[in-house]
């Protein structure tokens, strides 16, 4: 059985509140990778769409996409893992080609958190977990997370400067994408500024500037067999290692709090698939939701040993010049977190690295590039490996 | 005539806003109401379950007896939000937080006397019922 490529990426641009329909939005995603790939809708032979259904009103978006994106009579699946679908969407989308169900295969990410009201939004906020035994008590996402913020505090000496951080990377990262929702700069001054936006608190001990924010968007990868992909594409980027894991839902079923043990769980699935380690990674995308989350990124995916996360972002190590960039489009904090969509913008951002197209955030020739893309406080974990 | 089925709702009672009217661990909310904290353990295996669950999935057996969860746990963790999901607002700030108790582990919410300058990771607090101002029931750990 042949190797599988990704011949096509694209995203939307990443908006507070989308002006248009949920299918429309699908399009500009959708669009963007045909023509990056030079495709045909003929040539597409299923899709996949991934989105967290419960910002949806539209029931069974995939039929509805695959109508509007002209890709009838074709299959389409949906595929849910929370924030990290369409990576799952990918790991769908390899198994069908590998299997040669179907030789090219559209992952088609999507979110259009505006789509309910506010109200709603806090509504579905509460249900973001445990709804039996954790959500009587108020939770919301920035709190878990924070959570684990204060337990590798505790552990391992983390500051809160090295938190705001990685937000400060983040967002000189987001001030060159035209695709990123927040595109201001940010600096530790305005965390150390109590009147500052940006140091507001949310959840102790997160802050305003710790969180990324909601948005709307849509993402699409194009996978192929190594056959198609030698037809389409001059710069395949080839799937070498996938890894995927999940864990305990309920903080109370956990038994490490300085870390994702799906996230280690699916690298070392992911690595091992490969044949690689941390270090040929060259550049990576890695789920910043929170700060604290790319912070734990870094010492699950083996990029720090556990608790030495903080020296990477102080020596700058994981900016584009760095022994390995992180996140140098700007990340969810600077792009937002459009959650279906978000995956697949990771996965374009690392392609595009691979194929040496990514402009102003170029890294100097890289040869291997992963995904580490997070559902949930960490319910889901999905890592992926490419290369060119 | 025939009875008219009573559907068992016990468990909309628990926390702030319930999510979940329906389960077979709805007898938690009666040892709630009477002052008890109680978990689940199977009698196959042994093995302890918190939250209190119906079904041992080491056993594939639904053979649960309820044990009273005594004693203090260590503190794992915590958080004070300033925002609150919907249905939550009127409670705001207040702290979420761990327990470790060895066999299990416990999530809930700091009681509301215990400010969050007095929290430290690792400290020693216990388990004890609530009956929150809208008459609904939940569990706070408090120093110990």
């Amino acid at each position: 059985m042949g190797k599988v490529a990704i011949i096509g990426v694209g995203q939307s641009e990443f908006v507070r509140a989308y002006p248009g329909s949920v299918r429309e939005l699908a399009f500009e995603g959708f669009k963007d990778a045909m023509r990056d790939a030079r495709l045909t809708t003929q040539d597409i032979g299923a899709s996949v769409v991934c989105s967290a259904p419960e910002y949806d009103k539209q029931r069974s978006p995939a039929g509805v996409f695959a109508e509007y994106l002209g890709l009838n009579p074709q299959p389409t699946f949906y595929v849910e893992s929370l924030c990290s679908s369409s990576s799952m969407g990918l790991r769908l989308a390899y198994s069908l080609v590998k299997s040669g169900l179907h030789d090219v295969v559209a992952v088609i990410g999507f979110q259009k958190m505006s789509e309910i009201s506010s109200a709603d939004s806090q509504e579905r906020m509460g249900r973001g977990a445990d709804i039996q035994w954790e959500s009587p008590f108020g939770t919301m996402m920035p709190a878990y997370y924070a959570m684990y913020a204060r337990a590798h505090m505790a552990a391992y000496g983390t500051s809160l400067e090295d938190l705001a951080l990685i937000r400060v990377k983040a967002a000189t990262y987001g001030q060159l994408n035209d695709r990123a929702v927040y595109r201001k700069p940010v600096t530790l001054e305005n965390f150390s500024n109590p009147t500052d936006r940006m140091a507001g608190p949310v959840a102790s001990p997160l802050r305003v500037g710790d969180c990324c924010a909601n948005a709307d968007g849509s993402s699409c990868v194009i996978v192929a067999s190594e056959e198609k992909a030698k037809v389409f594409c001059k710069k395949p980027v080839w799937i070498l290692g996938l890894g995927a894991a999940t864990t305990s839902v309920n903080l109370a079923g956990r038994s490490v709090f300085t870390g994702l043990t799906a996230a280690r769980e699916a690298a070392r699935q992911a690595y091992r698939m490969a044949g690689l380690g941390p270090r040929d990674i060259d550049v990576a995308e890695v789920h910043d939701c929170f700060t604290i989350a790319e912070m734990m990124a870094y010492e699950d995916l083996g990029f720090a040993k556990a608790g030495e996360g903080r020296d990477l972002i102080r020596a700058k190590a994981t900016y584009k010049e760095g022994a390995i960039p992180v996140n140098v489009d700007g990340g969810l904090l600077s792009k937002g977190h459009p959650i279906g969509a978000t995956g697949g913008s990771q996965i374009r951002t690392i392609v595009l690295q691979l194929r040496e197209e990514a402009g102003a955030i170029q890294v100097k020739s890289p040869e291997i590039g992963l995904v580490h893309n997070i559902g949930g406080v960490g319910l889901y974990g999905n890592v992926s490996i490419l290369g060119r | 005539m025939a009875e008219k089925k009573e559907v068992d709702e016990r468990f909309k009672k628990f926390g702030t806003v319930s999510f979940t009217s329906l389960t077979k661990t709805n007898d938690f909310v009666d040892h709630l109401e009477k002052g008890k904290i109680s978990g689940t353990r199977c009698t196959d295996c042994g093995m302890f379950f918190f939250p209190p669950r119906a079904d041992c999935f080491k056993c594939l057996a639904s053979h649960m007896e309820w044990f009273e969860v005594a004693g203090s746990g260590e503190l794992v963790s915590f958080s004070k939000l300033e925002y609150g999901p919907a249905g939550f607002q009127g409670d705001v700030p207040y702290c979420i937080a761990l327990l470790d108790y060895g066999k299990f582990k416990i999530f809930g919410r700091i009681g509301k006397d215990v400010p969050e300058t007095d929290l430290t990771v690792g400290m020693r607090m216990k388990t004890v019922a609530n009956r929150l101002p809208n008459g609904q029931l939940n569990y706070v750990f408090v120093k110990s």
